[in-house]
Parts: C-alpha cells; sequence; structure tokens
C-alpha cells in the first residue's frame, strides 16, 4: 500500500533542537524533518527524549534552541492550543480522555476547536448552536464508524477495557481533521490482536485522510512495519535516520538498543 | 396477484415495488442513524446492479459468491444475480481463505462479491488457486482505495455502469427477468458439513417461494411486520426470513449497524417478528441474569416474586389456556407493568409478535422463562435442503420438546430405523455438481431422508432427538443420543458445550466448556482470581460448580425409563474453548464429535481408565490465522447418578 500513497515535501521541520530541564539535558541539537502523507516513527531505549520531542512538536515543552517549522511557519514560541489550531493532534502515552463521559461525548471534545458557538447559544441548543452540534456530530459518526467503535458510542469511557480507550483516543485526535498526528505509544499495554487491529487503524487513517503520522513506539515489529522512516534517538542525542531497514541495521541503534561490552 | 408474476424472486419485487412503492423494504443503521430504502428504491438498486453485473459479463447459469455481514447491498445483489438467471452463492464471513477455496471453486465462481476489506483480502488471498475467479466487488470501499483496479471494483462503481446500461438498453433486463422461470434455481446454499466436503444445496425459486408461503400463512405475516436481519447470510434460516419470506410477504429487514451492536439495534428497531439460534436468547437471559444480580434489593425481590408468578401460569396465559386461577391472573397482570413489560422492552421484544428458535435443542427452563413473560416464542423445524421449512409449533400449541406439527404441504415419514422422512414443495433440486449424494439423500417415492432421528407423540408433534448416525447403543443394549445428553448438559447457563461419549460403553462421560461470561461473573463475585480460561476452568470451586450442574442433568435423565443409563459418570473440562477454526465446530458450532474425539482419545482414555487427571498439549488457531499452544493438566471428576425413577 504505502508505495502508492504520494510522499509529497517538508510538512514539519525541526532543526537544531535542545531541550533541557535545569541540568538536564532531555535534548540535544536533534534535527530532522517530516513529509507529508509520511508515517514517522521515534524510537529509542527509556528516556532517550522521545516524548519530549512531542512535546516540543506540539508547543507543550519550549526548546532553548532551534525551530521548529510547520508548514512553512516558522515558530518560536507556541502554547498547546495554537497548535492544536493549526491542524497538530495527539494521543498520550497514558490515556488523557473523560473517564465519566461517553465516547460520544468524549470525541466531541475533539471537535471544541471547529465549534463557532459561544457558551450561551449552547447552552439554550438552539438555531445556530443546534446546526452546529448536527454537523458536528456529523464528523464525530464518521470517525466512530472508521474506528469500528459504534457499539460502545454511550458507554462511559471508564468502563472500557484498555485497547478501546485507546482506540477512543485515536479517535478524539481523528475528530480534530489533525494535518499532523502524533501518536505516543499507541500500543503499549496491547494484545497481538488489539495491536494488529491498530496498526490497521493507523494505515487507514494515513492512507484515507493523507494525515501525516510521527508515532513513538516500543514494538519494533510493529514500527518496521508501518513506518517510512525511523528516526533513532538515545540519552538526547538523534544516533541515525532513516529508512526502517537502514535503522535496524545501523550499528549504533544495535548498541544502543542492547548495549556495548566494556 | 396472479401466479405467473409472483412465481420468481426478481417478479416479487417488481410486484412489491409496483404495489407498495414507498413502503420501507429495507433499513440500515449507518453513521448513528437508521437509513431506509423503500420497496421502489430497491428495485432501482437491484436493477442497477444487475445491470452492471452484466457489464462484468455475468450471465444466466453464473454462479455469484456472496461473502459478508447482512448488508443491503448484499441481499440486493442476490436478487440482481436472479434477475439474470444467475444463482446468489451466499458464504459464511467468518469463514478462514482456506475454507473459501473449496466452495469457490465447487461452484466455480467468476464474480464475487465481498463486504469489505477484510473480506476481499480473504478473496485475494487465494485467488491464484481459484484461477476462474476474475473479479471481486466490495461495498465498503474503506482501505481499498490503492487495490489493483483490473479485478477489484468498488459496487458503486459497478452500479454506476449498469445505471448507464439501463439507459442504453433500458428493455434489457425486464427481458432477462421475464426469461427466469420458477423451476430455475435460485438459490445454492453450502451445508456446513458436520462430516465430509460441504455440498451446494440447490433450491429453486419455487421451492424457497413455496417455503415462505406456508411460513407467513401460518403465522400471518405481512407488509407492516419488521425483522432484524443478523443471522449469516449463508444460512438458510436467514434466507428464509430476511430474504425469501420478505419477499414473499413485503415485510422491512432491517440490518444492524455492526455484529456488535444487535442488542441495541433490536431495542430500537423492535421487530415484530424475530428469529434466533437458542444460543441467543441463551446469552440474552445470562445478560439479564447477572444485571439482575446487581441490582438494588427491592429490585431483585421484585423480579423474583414476578418471575415465580411468571412460572406458574405466564405461559398458560400466552397460550389463552383455561383454569387458571383468578388471583394468578391478577398477580401476572400487575407484573406485566412492573417487571415482564420493562424487561421485554430492554430485550427489545416489546412489539414482537412471533419469535423463532432453531438449529438446536433449547432448554425446557429457557424457553418456558421467554414464553412466561410474554414472548410468543416457539419452535421450528427444517434443514437447509428443505429450506428451513417442515414443522413449526402453531400458536397455543406449544411444547418445549416437540418441533411442532408439519406445515400444510408437507409430508413427514418416520422410517422403520427412527429417520425423519420429508417430501414437499420446498425441496432441494439436488446437490450441486453432486447426482450420487442426491441419489442417496432422497428415495425412490421422493422422500428426502434428514438425517435426523425422531418420532411424533400422541398430539401429532414431532419429536426430535438426536442425529439418526450419532444415535448409537450402550454396552447394557440402552438407547444412547448423545446430543439429547448434551442438550441436558447445555441446559445450564455455566456450560457453554458439551460432548457426550459412551456408544457401545458401559457408562457415559463427557467433556465440559465452560461459559467464560457465566462462570467469569460467578467466579468474580466470588472473589476467585484467574488469569483467563485455561486458569478459571481448572479451578476446584469451578469443578464443583459444574459437577453441581452435570448432577442436576443426571436427576433429570433419570426420570425417563429410556436414556436413564445416559447418565454422566465422569467428566472433565476442558482446557481451551472448542473453536470452529480448530475445526471442533463447524461454522453453525455444532460440535464434530468424531473429530474431537481423534483430536482428544489420550483424554477419553483418561475418563474411562479411572485415572483423576490428565496432561494434554493442544494446538490452536489464533483470530489472526497465527498458531500457538495450550497445554494443562485436567483434572477428571465423578459425578453423582441417580437411580431410574418410574415417569
Amino acid at each position: 500500500m504505502s508505495e502508492l500513497r504520494q510522499i509529497g515535501n517538508v510538512i514539519l521541520d525541526l532543526e537544531g533542537i535542545s531541550l533541557a530541564f535545569g541540568g538536564v539535558k532531555a535534548l540535544q541539537d536533534i534535527s530532522f524533518d517530516v513529509r507529508e502523507h509520511e508515517v514517522r516513527a521515534i524510537i529509542g531505549p527509556n528516556g532517550a527524549g522521545k516524548s519530549s520531542m512531542l512535546n516540543v512538536i506540539n508547543g507543550v515543552y519550549h526548546p532553548q534552541q532551534g525551530t521548529v517549522t510547520f508548514r512553512g511557519q516558522k515558530r518560536h514560541r507556541m502554547e498547546p492550543h495554537a497548535a492544536a489550531a493549526q491542524g497538530i493532534a495527539r494521543t498520550f502515552q497514558n490515556i488523557a480522555l473523560f473517564k465519566g463521559m461517553s465516547v460520544l461525548d468524549n470525541l466531541m471534545t475533539g471537535r471544541n476547536l471547529k465549534m463557532k458557538c459561544n457558551f450561551l447559544q449552547q447552552a439554550l441548543y438552539w438555531g445556530p448552536a443546534r446546526r452546529e452540534e448536527l454537523a458536528e456530530r456529523r464528523v464525530i459518526e464518521d470517525v466512530i464508524d472508521f474506528l469500528e467503535i459504534e457499539h460502545i458510542r454511550k458507554t462511559p469511557v471508564g468502563r472500557l477495557p484498555y485497547g478501546l480507550q485507546k482506540r477512543v483516543e485515536l479517535g478524539r485526535a481523528l475528530a480534530a481533521e489533525p494535518i499532523l498526528l502524533l501518536l505516543d505509544e499507541p500500543m503499549a499495554g496491547m494484545n497481538a490482536e488489539e495491536k494488529q487491529d491498530m496498526c490497521r487503524f493507523i494505515l487507514d487513517v494515513n492512507d484515507e485522510f493523507g494525515t501525516t503520522i510521527v508515532l513513538i513506539e516500543h514494538d519494533m515489529g510493529v514500527v518496521m512495519d508501518i513506518s517510512d522512516r525511523v528516526v533513532v534517538l538515545d540519552y538526547g542525542r538523534k544516533i541515525a535516520d532513516g529508512t526502517p531497514d537502514e535503522v535496524m541495521h545501523n550499528q549504533t541503534v544495535i548498541d544502543a538498543y542492547l548495549g556495548v561490552a566494556h | 396477484m396472479s401466479e405467473r408474476s409472483t412465481d420468481t424472486f426478481p417478479r416479487l419485487l417488481l410486484h412489491h415495488a409496483a404495489v407498495r412503492p414507498d413502503r420501507p423494504a429495507v433499513r440500515e443503521k449507518d453513521l448513528g442513524i437508521w437509513q431506509t430504502w423503500t420497496w421502489r428504491q430497491v428495485e432501482e438498486e437491484v436493477r442497477a446492479l444487475a445491470c452492471g453485473l452484466a457489464e462484468l459479463g455475468f450471465k444466466r447459469g453464473d454462479n455469484l459468491a456472496i461473502i459478508g455481514d447482512n448488508r443491503p447491498r448484499l441481499y440486493w445483489a442476490m436478487a440482481a444475480a436472479q434477475c439474470l438467471g444467475g444463482v446468489p452463492v451466499p458464504m459464511y464471513q467468518d469463514a478462514v481463505a482456506q475454507e473459501l477455496v473449496f466452495v469457490l471453486q465447487d461452484a466455480e465462481i467468476k464474480i464475487a462479491i465481498a463486504e469489505d476489506q477484510e473480506q476481499v483480502d480473504k478473496l485475494l488471498e487465494i485467488k491464484e488457486r481459484c484461477p476462474e475467479l476474475a473479479h471481486i466487488l466490495y461495498d465498503e470501499p474503506r482501505g481499498l482505495r490503492h487495490y489493483d483496479t483490473s479485478c477489484v471494483h468498488a459496487l458503486d462503481a459497478v452500479q454506476q455502469t449498469g445505471r448507464a446500461r439501463m439507459r442504453a438498453h433500458p428493455e434489457f433486463l425486464d427481458a432477462e427477468i421475464a426469461q427466469g422461470g420458477a423451476d430455475d434455481v435460485a438459490v445454492m446454499l453450502y451445508t456446513s458439513g458436520t462430516t465430509g466436503k460441504p455440498k451446494g444445496v440447490c433450491q429453486t425459486h419455487a421451492a424457497f417461494i413455496a417455503a415462505a408461503r406456508s411460513g407467513c400463512e401460518f403465522d400471518r405475516l405481512g407488509p407492516e411486520d419488521n425483522i432484524l436481519s443478523y443471522l449469516p447470510m449463508a444460512w438458510v434460516g436467514d434466507h428464509l426470513f430476511s430474504f425469501a419470506q420478505a419477499m414473499y410477504a413485503g415485510f422491512t429487514i432491517n440490518c444492524p449497524e455492526s455484529g456488535d451492536t444487535v442488542m441495541n439495534d433490536l431495542r430500537e428497531i423492535g421487530p415484530t417478528y424475530y428469529f434466533a439460534p437458542p444460543r441467543v436468547f441463551e446469552n440474552l437471559l445470562t445478560q439479564v441474569m447477572i444485571r439482575m444480580e446487581d441490582a438494588a434489593a427491592l429490585k431483585r425481590w421484585l423480579f423474583g416474586y414476578f418471575m415465580e408468578v411468571a412460572r406458574r401460569c405466564g405461559a398458560e396465559i400466552l397460550d389463552r389456556r383455561n383454569g387458571i386461577a383468578a388471583k394468578d391472573r391478577w398477580l401476572y397482570a400487575l407484573g406485566n407493568v412492573l417487571v415482564y413489560g420493562p424487561l421485554r422492552n430492554v430485550l427489545g421484544m416489546s412489539r414482537i409478535r412471533v419469535a423463532y428458535t432453531a438449529g438446536a435443542a433449547i432448554g425446557p427452563d429457557l424457553f418456558r422463562f421467554y414464553r412466561s413473560i410474554g414472548i410468543n416464542l416457539k419452535q421450528l423445524y427444517g434443514s437447509t435442503e428443505t429450506c428451513a421449512a417442515v414443522c413449526q409449533q402453531p400458536d397455543g400449541q406449544i411444547k418445549f420438546d416437540s418441533v411442532g406439527k408439519p406445515l400444510s404441504g408437507v409430508e413427514v415419514r418416520i422410517a422403520d430405523n427412527g429417520e425423519v422422512l420429508v417430501r414437499s414443495a420446498a425441496m432441494l433440486k439436488g446437490y450441486y455438481k453432486r447426482p450420487d449424494a442426491s441419489a442417496e439423500s432422497i428415495d425412490a417415492e421422493g422422500y428426502f431422508r434428514t438425517g435426523d432421528a425422531g418420532f411424533f407423540d400422541e398430539d401429532g408433534h414431532l419429536k426430535i432427538i438426536d442425529r439418526a448416525k450419532d444415535v448409537g447403543k450402550m454396552a447394557s443394549g440402552a438407547i444412547y443420543a448423545p446430543n439429547y445428553i448434551e442438550n441436558k448438559l447445555k441446559f445450564s447457563s455455566y456450560i457453554k458445550e458439551a460432548v457426550a461419549f459412551g456408544d457401545s460403553r458401559d457408562a457415559v462421560c463427557a467433556f465440559i466448556n465452560i461459559d467464560m461470561g457465566a462462570v467469569g461473573n460467578w467466579a468474580e463475585r466470588r472473589n476467585i482470581a484467574y488469569s483467563g480460561y485455561t486458569d478459571l476452568a481448572q479451578r476446584d470451586e469451578v469443578y464443583a460448580l459444574i459437577r453441581d450442574c452435570v448432577e442436576k442433568a443426571n436427576a433429570e435423565l433419570a426420570r425417563d425409563a429410556m436414556l436413564a443409563d445416559s447418565q454422566v459418570h465422569r467428566f472433565l473440562i476442558l482446557h481451551k474453548e472448542l473453536d470452529p477454526d480448530d475445526d471442533e465446530l463447524t461454522r453453525t458450532r455444532k460440535v464434530r464429535r468424531g473429530f474431537i474425539a481423534q483430536k482428544y482419545a489420550v483424554l477419553i482414555d483418561a475418563l474411562y481408565s479411572g485415572k483423576t487427571s490428565q496432561f494434554i498439549e493442544t494446538q490452536i488457531r489464533f483470530e489472526d490465522g497465527r498458531v500457538g499452544k495450550v497445554s494443562a493438566n485436567l483434572r477428571i471428576m465423578q459425578a453423582q447418578t441417580f437411580p431410574p425413577q418410574a415417569a
């Protein structure tokens, strides 16, 4: 499938990113780019700085050095909501859904940015607010259909098994109709079948909507299967960047994962 | 309606489109909303599809494979194939690629219609081995955008080309429909085959329309009725209820949103006519019971009290019998407001006029439960070869252990060996390309050998006890009907499957599969920790629970003098669930006894040699096709048996 997908120009360019928390250097002079419509994986051992990298991309962390260019716009200091408005959505390593709310309501929160009506209009649920709600619901139903979660539409998220919660979280990110989707360990803690389903969904998102995807994942089999290019971090430094095949045979990467004899 | 204008399914479709153009014919829940197609719209869709198929080279006498969940377009594809004089061949959607090969080759399939990417992938996987397969059409385009378009097409596109052809040759399709005859084969259904290769059962338009007519007249089904179509399309039951009867009576079929939402969709639609195998009724009841256990004390008391009232008089009231105490009538009416009505509503059965179950024996408790809360659940008897129309229970004459009386126009005879023989208009034309098998199963007088053993009781109701070939003799000379024993065991909600052994032996032993949902819940309530099926199945507490169930079944068996010797002496709980993917069950979830006996021979030896445990390792196949192993040390337990009681 992937060979037919048209990979376009650079959509996200990271240059010389350095990030430190006090004395801890989380990221050191990291540069890589993400092209349109590709699936880009970030891998590395625990504490390598992968999640920090995602947080830099969607504006949670502000790097001390380096520039982030998204769709030609260089940014210096950006807040997460601004990143979301630009079309960047993400999921979290630890599920961050509203446990007491239904799947439907959780997905609706993903549409929040697109809604124009004010609080009062929505509270009265009249005229434009009603029309808007219906239009948004339509988008949500497409997401529900896409992720095959019709049967849990009205179930409170807290009652769902872990694998389904992960899927709902992906759904919420998709509801924002993102251009760039950041997935932080979408398959952590899943069994083989759930992983397979999730892989299929990620590829389908990429395929159907042309969404560019940056994902962090520990399951090497998954990474090698679904990503177009892989960047490898270790102790906050980039140690390799290339196609899955290149990375897999890179000696530095092998050493980083398996350790080196001293 | 004149005879000629309604003697094939395409003509029935045109008839309804002319008589009731704006009545709903099909509904499907899509994007959370029920979408409706009227009979006129269905006609247009079918025409477009038929013309599109013709463009692809589909012609009279060709077979069209259909594989997927119940989707409106897949039903229309059946009608479209019939318009062109072709034969639809619905296949089980959960069959693995391997199993499809035989049918595709046997039926010489050139065009296959698949629901979605999953099914298309399966077909592509085996395409090399089915060289005749030229085109694969799909309903749901998701994920299929980049497939090789020379052989994989969207149904949308096919209908587009069909519409173009309709404009260019408006008379083409009507001419094709006019050529069709009542004695043409209308559909080919492959039997699941408890033994050997599946066989294609060829049914004509006349046969299925006859079956549909007798069923519709029997229960007075009309255009106002609604049915939920959720059972496999390849199964004769679904074909009769969702296709043949809907086409005959003109009622509305409703396709659920997905397999997981059936319960919800059932409530939303509130069908008037419902069909489900006993397993579904059992699952529903289990869910109700589990939820009742979580309910508050007052509700539990109300439920318990009024269910007792219902047990006493509910079924009799439904049957309009006389001699029910006035007090009970009052209590039942009160219960109807407080308990039964709301319960029917929760089950999605508020509007049901008639519900059927078939395919396996239904437990008397289960059967009585539904009838006692006012759901007119009945049993019917039939098979793929007889269009599922042989016997049905008339309203008011319900017995839980019979399958009712022969339908009008159906002759039923019991052979000397106890086998049930059937002759009717709704009977197979023959097995596809298998004259040998056809000759074997239809005798010189035109009676079809059902392979079931049974007898008529004093009221003329047919009673089925087992498959004729499974009925054996025990060492003591007593009759041994394994299915009968297994059903007795399975009437417990904790037992999902059971396999009995005992032919020419001096005692009966059994394998048990626990019901993961029910036993799991039972264990949680008692703070019994477990990691999975294998672990749970081997807990002491679970063994004790199952022993009680087995002993209860034994007590039941002891009541019947003929079957008192069939009590289960020893049993074990299997370490894995029996699964069609491992060939242990058929796709319709019937036990393949011979295969299991072979596969687990070591366990059977252990049961009869008096051991207390036995180690076993088994290969299992996961849903994604990978293969793994499970092993366990299975315990074997003795169950108490009872002396035979006089009836």
